[in-house]
């Protein structure tokens, strides 16, 4: 079984949604960084997105655009991204970790070559934005040959007729993008949300976790009511970015926040 | 070369040149991409749409325009006979106009209210709030704030036609940051917007619909030289940002074998330092929508480009140009910022005429090897835009105290 199933295996049998976290390697430098990664398990993060900085991050608000921008300043690199996640694994091996960003590095790398790298280092599912089902076969056969799920997103604009489209070959579970909008920026209402994750539902048996827009504890136990799991990303990015601005360790800073969203979501379902 | 029976029948179902193009946006965007291409095609074989299309060029952007045959650039350049498409004398004053006004009429079409656009020269900005203030479409432009600083008034023209600009100040400030931006834009409001790409790049159906739309230059081009000189030219020269300009000059051409197809890139200050040239100093990624050749790092992260003239400071191309030139029916070459530069002078002298900056870089071109060939080479050039924008820039290039002594 892979990580992520088993993951939401045991979070089924603790009737409690995932709290699923971001953030950008190499952000505000790789030592940080590394230290945020590390300490995400025992924070209370369930499943980790890594963030693989781009240059051009086209579905990303101010918090993760700057992010970037800091990471790779920083000498970010996806060979760095890789080489953290393995060190990750030295002293975890049950959290699934997503490497999350846009294609291009991945391509640049070679799709084939990229997947077995990543698949060694220890990860165990790839979001990419700008890949949606049209183009990524390329991908996919790569993914798979390496135990590596592919994440598809779903977002407002997936009606009954592309949900099918999408979640045809996702595995690991389903992304749902709550808002149509950029990261960090509004949030839906959670009847919205709760009516999407029922929608989807419909069409897939996979896991729906529900991303964009989710900053404080509250909306994040409220997600966890609707969904498996409550994906926060601009938040805890922000929060690390402000501690080192303000001359504290980000990392520390980040996980503080990582632990009020454990507790909201883990408290969601009383 | 790889020859083949056509070099027209592109691109696949899937948006696909070859390994160049298709679909790589945001799933939020996906549903609308797709509608965009559907309505897109149901306009294309409707007739009443053509016709509408045609009445608005000849009747608002003034087609067709001449294709002038420029004496003394011929006499001086001493070779082949060369004739300026003049897309310089469009309203607006470029070529950028004749696909604003046939995406706004699709835009219509699909019942959209609001218009976005990204811009770099401001030409295509210009011609996007032109065309909305004629439809009477609320138009956002975005605009790379080191351009808006290089291209002031077009950046006025735009506020006057009623256009809202948007500096956009991530990156490097310039048309790749300003596409950033528009796509942030339009995956926010997907619902009421639509998104009128300047060039012939993004995601299918855009290089397609834009290449249709400016193939009008390239028809025109063939009906004028058969009348002026009986047959069809020798060469087409058309600078490349993009390539919307050099797409629609080429397009029509492509399948017939005789002619010289050459597209002409913006290298900078030299391909060992800063420039623009992504099929000659770039490789295959994948940015805005589609694969094609970048300028990146080992690591596939994208790099700034430059170039002197804003319209083709961009590191990518239209995924149709690269293809074209793995197949080796288009030969693809650069010249430098200050090539570029003589050339504007050199044109402006000895005809008449203040070529755009981006259009000065085909003639650049042209002038290096127009004097090789015979005096019976038909050789077109594609005047794409006039040069008054430009003056500011061209005058700091030179030295000159724009605001006093001129």
């Amino acid at each position: 079984m892979s990580r992520l199933a088993a993951r939401f295996t045991k979070l089924a049998a603790e009737n409690r949604a995932a709290l699923v976290t971001y953030s950008m390697a190499f952000d505000p430098d790789r030592a940080a960084s590394q230290e945020l990664l590390n300490g995400l398990p025992a924070a209370g993060a369930d499943i980790i997105e890594f963030g693989m900085p781009f240059t051009d991050p086209m579905a990303d608000g101010p918090a993760i655009q700057y992010a970037a921008q800091r990471a790779l300043a920083s000498g970010g690199t996806l060979k760095g991204c890789l080489e953290m996640v393995a060190e990750f694994r030295l002293t975890d091996t049950e959290t699934p970790i997503i490497l999350m960003g846009y294609y291009n590095p991945v391509y640049s790398w070679g799709p084939e070559k990229f997947c077995a790298d990543a698949g060694r280092a220890g990860i165990d599912g790839l979001i990419l934005v700008d890949l949606p089902p049209e183009e990524a076969d390329e991908l996919l056969p790569h993914c798979w040959a390496n135990d590596i799920d592919f994440i598809f997103l779903t977002t407002p604009t997936s009606d009954d007729a592309r949900l099918p489209v999408i979640v045809g070959n996702a595995s690991g579970f389903v992304y749902y993008v709550s808002i149509a909008g950029i990261t960090g920026t509004a949030s839906a209402s959670a009847s919205a949300i709760g009516d999407a994750v029922t929608r989807i539902r419909r069409h897939t048996s996979l896991p729906v976790c529900v991303g964009f827009g989710i900053k404080t504890p509250e909306q994040a136990a409220e997600v966890a009511r609707l969904a498996d799991g409550a994906v926060v990303g601009s938040a805890i990015v922000a929060a690390a970015f402000d501690a080192k601005g303000k001359g504290e360790n980000p990392a520390r800073a980040a996980l503080a926040l990582v632990r009020e969203l454990a507790a909201g979501v883990r408290g969601a379902r009383g | 070369m790889t020859s083949l029976n056509t070099y027209r029948a592109g691109p696949d179902e899937r948006g696909h040149f070859g390994i160049f193009g298709g679909r790589y946006v945001a799933e939020t965007l996906m549903p609308l991409i797709l509608s965009v291409e559907q309505a897109y095609h149901q306009a294309k074989d409707d007739p009443a749409f053509q016709a509408e299309f045609r009445s608005w060029l000849k009747q608002y952007v003034g087609r067709p325009n001449p294709l002038y045959f420029a004496p003394r650039l011929t006499a001086t350049w001493g070779g082949a006979k060369i004739f300026l498409k003049r897309e310089d004398l469009n309203h607006t004053g470029a070529h950028k106009i004749n696909n604003c006004i046939g995406q706004i009429l699709l835009a219509q079409r699909m019942g959209k209210k609001r218009i976005i656009a990204e811009t770099g020269a401001g030409q295509h900005g210009v011609a996007t709030a032109t065309v909305c203030a004629l439809f009477g479409l609320k138009c956002v432009i975005y605009m790379g704030a080191t351009d808006i600083e290089r291209q002031a008034p077009n950046v006025y023209r735009m506020k006057l036609l009623g256009a809202e600009v948007r500096p956009v100040t991530s990156g490097a400030a310039t048309l790749k940051d300003a596409m950033n931006d528009a796509l942030r834009d339009w995956v926010t409001n997907v619902a009421d917007t639509y998104y009128l790409i300047g060039t012939v790049a993004g995601p299918h159906p855009f290089p397609a619909m834009v290449r249709d739309f400016q193939s009008v230059i390239g028809e025109e081009v063939r009906a004028q030289m058969l009348e002026a000189e009986g047959r069809l030219p020798d060469s087409l020269v058309a600078c490349i940002g993009g390539g919307s300009n050099a797409m629609g000059l080429f397009h029509p051409f492509l399948d017939e074998p005789g002619i010289r197809i050459i597209g002409v890139e913006a290298g900078g200050h030299g391909l060992d330092k800063l420039h623009a040239a992504s099929l000659t100093g770039g490789r295959p990624g994948v940015l805005h929508g589609n694969r094609t050749y970048l300028l990146q790092d080992a690591d596939g992260q994208i790099q700034e480009a430059h170039s002197i003239s804003a319209g083709l400071d961009y590191p990518g191309i239209g995924p149709e140009h690269s293809w074209l030139h793995d197949t080796g029916r288009v030969e693809y070459v650069w010249v430098t910022d200050d090539e570029a530069l003589a050339a504007f002078q050199q044109c402006t002298r000895l005809e008449g005429i203040i070529p755009a900056l981006e259009s000065s870089h085909a003639m650049a071109h042209a002038a290096k090897i127009a004097g090789s060939l015979p005096q019976d080479h038909l050789m077109v050039l594609n005047l794409s835009g006039r040069g008054d924008k430009d003056v500011n820039t061209v005058a700091r290039a030179l030295g000159d105290d724009f605001g006093g002594s001129l």
